[in-house]
C-alpha cells in the first residue's frame, strides 16, 4: 500500500545519516589521534601563541585552527579531548542504560513492592539538583576519567527508569503480552522476549541522548576543573581556558564549543532517526 | 430542494504519487436531506467529509474537481474566506467522542467558544444558547453538563454534547463521520434518532458517513457506495434495499449481519466481485490519465 | 474422574478491580465490582455467545474463564477441578488447553516477529513435537498460504490478521477457545470470512468456544447457548432460538430492537 511511510523513512534517513556521519568522523579522529593530530595537544610553543585560524589573516600553515595563548595547537587538543568525551560518553551512556533499564523493566513489568521501591527511590533521587550532586560526588569520589563515569550512572539512572517504566507498563496492557500469557509462558520469559524488544527502540534513543548528556557533564566538570588531570585536554577545558583570552583568540574558545555542539545534537538525532528505523510498524 | 452541497469530479492524491484516493467522485446533498456515503475501510469515505471541511491531512491533495456550498466554488476560494464560510455553514460530528473534546476543559466553553471567537455572538447569548441546545439533545440538568469535564460523562452523553455542538450555529450542512461507531447498540439507537431529530428539525444537509448498511436504512434518504475512492452506485434508500443496482452493493449488502436471517445473511464479498470492480477502477484510472 | 457433560462449572464468580479513576490522594482506590456472582456452565462441544453492552463485564468473564485474571471469590471448575485461584506454576499446564482470540489482532501479534514464529512460540513451550508441520496445519484449517509463515502481522490485512490469531489457538488443539469480539473490528466482507472460518472450525475440530460480541446478529449464526450480561449479573442465559425468538428478560429485548438491520421499514426504529 502507498501511504505516507515512504517520506518519513527518507527523512529518518537523512537524520540517520547526517548524524552517524558526524559522529563517524569524531570517532574515527579520536581513535587515531596519535597519526591524525597534525601536532603534539600538550606541546607549548610560545613563540607561535595565539596564531588564528587559517582562514584569518596571519595564520601559519600547519596550524588549522589556531593555537592558544600557550602555543598548543587547537586541532590536535580538540582531537584528544574528543577522546576522554567519547570515552565517557560510550561507557557512561550504556552503564546508565543498563542499570536504568533494568530496573524500568522490573518496575514497571512486576509493579507491587518492587515498583513502589524503585518508583519511591527514583523520586527522592530526581531530587537533587543534578550538577550539585556530581560535583558532590567528584569532590567524594576523587577526580578522574572513572570517576566522572560513576557520577553520570549515579545520577542519570533515573531518566531510563522513568521512561522504560512507563514505556513497560504501556507494553504489559496490549493484548499481545496477554496472548504470551495464554501460551503459557512464564512471566520472566514474557518480560525479555516479548516486552523487551519492543521496549528496545525508547532505550536505544534514549542511550543515544544520554550519551550526549554524558559528553555535556564530562564538559561541564572539566570546565570547572573536576574531571581528568588538569593537563590532558579536553573540551570543557578548553572552553574554560577560552574563556579567558576571549578577546584575544575567540577561536581558542569557538572552535571547541562548535564541536561540542554539533556532537551532542549529533547523538540526539542518531537516536532519534534509529528509533525511526528500528520501528517495522513506524508509528 | 435545492442542492447545498455539490461535489463534481472531486479527484485527490498523494502528494507527489500519480495514484488517487479519490477517483472523479460526484455527488449532491440537498438542504433537508440525509444522503449517505458508505464504505469498507480504505474506501475514502471519510475522506470525502475532510476535503469538505477543508481539513484534509497535509500530505493529501486535491488535484481536479469542485466542492460547491451553496452554489460557491469552495476551491477556487482564497484560503480565509473559505474557512469562514466554512466555520460560519458547516460543521462536524465526529466518530470518538472521546478524544473529539479536550479533557482539560470544561463543556461549556467547548461549546461556546466557536459561537463567541468565530461567529461574533456575546458570552452570555452562547451560554443561554448551549444550554438550550443540551436541552433540545434530551440532556437533563444542561447547567451541570455544562460545568462538567468530558471524563464525567458516559460515551452516549458525549455524543449527545458534540451533536448538539455541531448543531450550535444553525449550520446549513451537518457532516456525521461515523458517529455511532464507538457506541452501543442501545446507545447507538438513542443518538440516531437524536441525529434525525435535529436534522429535521433544523433542515440540514447531512452527509452521513458509515460502513453499516444498517444504519444507513434507519437514517438516510439517498446513499452512495464507495470502493477504493470511486462511486460505484447512487441510489434512493428503498431502491437499494429492496434491488442493488452494483455487483458490489449487492455483495456489501449480503455480507451484512441480519439475526432475522442469520443463515442467508453473512455471504462473504465474492473474489471475482471485487475483481470486478477492481477492474472498473483500472478503467477508470486509464482513462483519466489519458485524458490528463 | 470427570465425567460431567460440563466443561466448565462457574459458581458465584465476582471480582472487583480497583478504581484509579476515584482514588483519593493518600490511601487505597475503591474497588469496584466487575461481576457480581455469576453461576453457570459451558457444555463441552457447545459454542456459548456472552453478549452484553459496554460495561457489563463481559470481557472480563472471558479473561478470568481463561484466567487472564483471578476472581474475587467463587469458582472456576474446568474438567473437575478448581482453577480459580490456580498460581502460575499451576496453571502452566493449562494454558495449552485453553486459547483465546484477541479483538484487536495488530496488538495481540507482536510486532517485532514473523507468522511463523508467532504461531510456532506457544508450541515450543508446551515441547510439542512436529513444530514445522502443526504450523502449517493450521496455515491451511485457516485458509492461509504457507508462504505467510516470513511475513511480519502490519504486512497483513486486518482479516488476514485474525485468522493469524485463530490460527496460533487451534495449532495448541486446546479443549476450549474463547474468542473476544474477534470481528468487531474487521469490515462486513472479512468479517463474513472470518465467522464462516471459525464455524467450520468448531465443526471440524468439536471446538469448545465462548464468543463473546456486542452484535446479536453475530451471536445467532455461530452459537448454541447464549449469555447475556448486564452491569455485572447474568440477565438471561438460554438457548440461542428461544433469546431471539422469546426473549424472557427486558435487557436482552431492548438490545434486540436496537440492532440495526439493513431494512429502511424495519419496525421499532
Amino acid at each position: 500500500m502507498r501511504d505516507g511511510r515512504g517520506t518519513i523513512k527518507r527523512k529518518a534517513g537523512l537524520k540517520l545519516w547526517l548524524s552517524g556521519g558526524w559522529l563517524a568522523v569524531v570517532a574515527v579522529l579520536t581513535l587515531f589521534a596519535g597519526w591524525i593530530s597534525p601536532h603534539d595537544p600538550l606541546t607549548q610553543d610560545l613563540f607561535a601563541s595565539r596564531l588564528p585560524p587559517f582562514w584569518a589573516a596571519g595564520a601559519e600553515p600547519g596550524y588549522l585552527l589556531g593555537t592558544d595563548s600557550l602555543g598548543r595547537d587547537v586541532l590536535s587538543r580538540i582531537i584528544y579531548g574528543g577522546r576522554v568525551a567519547l570515552t565517557v560518553a560510550i561507557i557512561a551512556g550504556l552503564a546508565t542504560a543498563i542499570v536504568g533499564s533494568v530496573l524500568g523493566l522490573i518496575a514497571g513489568y512486576y509493579r507491587g513492592w518492587a515498583d513502589a521501591v524503585i518508583s519511591r527511590l527514583v523520586d527522592i533521587w530526581m531530587a537533587f539538583p543534578p550538577v550539585l550532586f556530581a560535583i558532590l560526588l567528584i569532590a567524594v569520589l576523587g577526580t578522574g576519567l572513572w570517576s566522572i563515569v560513576i557520577a553520570i550512572i549515579v545520577i542519570d539512572w533515573t531518566r531510563f527508569c522513568r521512561v522504560v517504566r512507563a514505556e513497560t507498563m504501556n507494553q504489559s496492557q496490549m493484548d499481545y503480552v496477554a496472548s504470551a500469557v495464554v501460551a503459557g509462558h512464564v512471566r520472566s520469559a514474557i518480560l525479555w522476549r516479548e516486552i523487551g524488544p519492543n521496549v528496545l527502540p525508547t532505550i536505544v534513543a534514549l542511550l543515544s541522548l544520554e550519551m550526549g548528556i554524558a559528553v555535556i557533564v564530562e564538559a561541564i566538570l572539566s570546565f570547572v576543573n573536576l574531571s581528568i588531570s588538569t593537563d590532558a585536554p579536553t573540551w570543557g577545558g578548553m572552553i574554560a581556558e577560552g574563556r579567558i583570552s576571549i578577546h584575544q583568540a575567540w577561536w581558542v574558545l569557538v572552535c571547541p564549543l562548535i564541536v561540542l555542539f554539533l556532537t551532542v545534537l549529533a547523538f540526539s538525532q542518531f537516536g532519534e532517526g534509529l528509533k525511526d528505523r528500528f520501528d517495522p510498524v513506524l508509528r | 430542494m435545492t442542492a447545498f452541497l455539490e461535489i463534481e469530479n472531486l479527484s485527490a492524491a498523494i502528494k507527489g504519487t500519480p495514484d488517487r484516493l479519490l477517483r472523479s467522485v460526484s455527488l449532491h446533498v440537498n438542504s433537508g436531506e440525509v444522503c449517505g456515503l458508505v464504505g469498507e475501510s480504505g474506501a475514502g469515505k471519510s475522506m470525502i467529509g475532510k476535503a469538505v471541511l477543508g481539513i484534509l491531512p497535509s500530505a493529501v491533495e486535491i488535484v481536479e474537481g469542485q466542492v460547491r456550498l451553496d452554489g460557491e466554488d469552495l476551491l477556487a476560494m482564497p484560503q480565509r474566506e473559505r474557512r469562514r464560510l466554512i466555520g460560519a455553514t458547516a460543521a462536524l460530528i465526529p466518530q470518538d467522542p472521546l478524544t473529539a473534546l479536550n479533557p482539560s476543559r470544561r463543556i461549556g466553553p467547548q461549546i461556546t467558544d466557536r459561537l463567541v471567537d468565530i461567529l461574533g455572538w456575546t458570552k452570555h447569548d452562547a451560554r443561554t444558547r448551549a444550554a438550550e441546545l443540551l436541552d433540545e439533545v434530551h440532556i437533563e440538568n444542561p447547567q451541570r453538563v455544562l460545568a462538567s469535564y468530558p471524563h464525567e460523562l458516559s460515551g452516549g452523553m458525549r455524543q449527545r454534547v458534540l451533536i448538539a455542538s455541531a448543531f450550535a450555529a444553525n449550520p446549513k450542512l451537518v457532516i456525521a463521520d461515523e458517529p455511532t461507531t464507538a457506541l452501543d447498540v442501545t446507545v447507538q439507537k438513542q443518538i440516531l434518532r437524536l441525529i434525525r431529530e435535529m436534522q429535521e428539525r433544523h433542515g440540514t444537509a447531512m452527509l452521513f458517513v458509515t460502513h453499516d448498511l444498517g444504519v444507513v436504512s434507519k437514517i438516510c434518504q439517498r446513499l452512495v457506495v464507495l470502493f477504493a475512492g470511486m462511486v460505484v452506485e447512487k441510489a434512493g434508500v428503498s431502491d437499494f434495499y429492496a434491488n442493488p443496482a452494483h455487483a458490489y452493493s449487492k455483495a456489501l449488502l449480503s455480507a451484512t449481519p441480519k439475526f432475522t436471517e442469520p443463515f442467508t445473511s453473512l455471504t462473504p464479498v465474492d473474489q471475482t466481485v471485487i475483481s470486478a470492480v477492481s477492474e472498473q477502477v483500472e478503467a477508470a484510472d486509464r482513462e483519466w490519465r489519458h485524458a490528463h | 474422574m470427570h465425567t460431567d457433560a460440563s466443561m466448565f462449572k462457574v459458581r458465584g464468580l465476582e471480582l472487583s478491580l480497583p478504581d484509579f479513576a476515584n482514588k483519593q490522594p493518600f490511601g487505597r482506590a475503591p474497588m469496584v465490582d466487575i461481576l457480581k456472582g455469576l453461576d453457570f456452565d459451558i457444555e463441552t462441544g457447545s459454542v456459548l455467545g456472552i453478549v452484553g453492552g459496554s460495561g457489563s463485564g463481559k470481557s472480563t468473564l472471558g479473561r478470568t474463564l481463561v484466567r487472564l485474571l483471578e476472581p474475587t471469590a467463587g469458582s472456576i471448575v474446568f474438567e473437575g477441578s478448581d482453577i480459580g485461584h490456580l498460581d502460575e506454576t499451576g496453571l502452566r499446564p493449562l494454558r495449552r488447553r485453553l486459547q483465546m482470540i484477541f479483538q484487536d489482532p495488530m496488538s495481540s501479534l507482536n510486532p517485532r516477529r514473523r507468522v511463523g514464529a508467532i504461531i510456532a512460540d506457544p508450541l515450543r513451550i508446551h515441547d510439542l513435537d512436529r513444530i514445522d508441520e502443526r504450523v502449517d496445519e493450521a496455515l491451511d484449517h485457516v485458509g492461509l498460504p504457507r508462504a505467510f509463515r516470513a511475513r511480519y502481522p502490519h504486512e497483513l490485512s486486518g482479516g488476514q490478521r485474525q485468522r493469524v490469531g485463530i490460527a496460533r489457538a487451534i495449532a495448541m488443539r486446546p479443549d476450549f477457545i474463547l474468542a473476544d469480539e474477534i470481528v468487531s473490528g474487521l469490515d462486513v466482507s472479512s468479517q463474513a470470512q472470518v465467522l464462516n472460518l471459525l464455524e467450520n472450525l468448531v465443526r471440524e475440530l468439536g471446538l469448545t468456544l465462548a464468543f463473546i460480541s456486542h452484535d446479536l446478529s453475530v451471536i445467532r449464526r455461530l452459537c448454541s447457548q447464549v449469555l447475556v450480561l448486564n452491569r455485572g449479573t447474568i440477565v438471561e442465559y438460554a438457548p440461542v432460538e428461544q433469546i431471539f425468538d422469546a426473549p424472557k428478560s427486558e435487557y436482552t429485548r431492548e438490545l434486540l430492537d436496537a440492532i440495526p438491520l439493513p431494512d429502511p421499514d424495519q419496525p421499532g426504529w
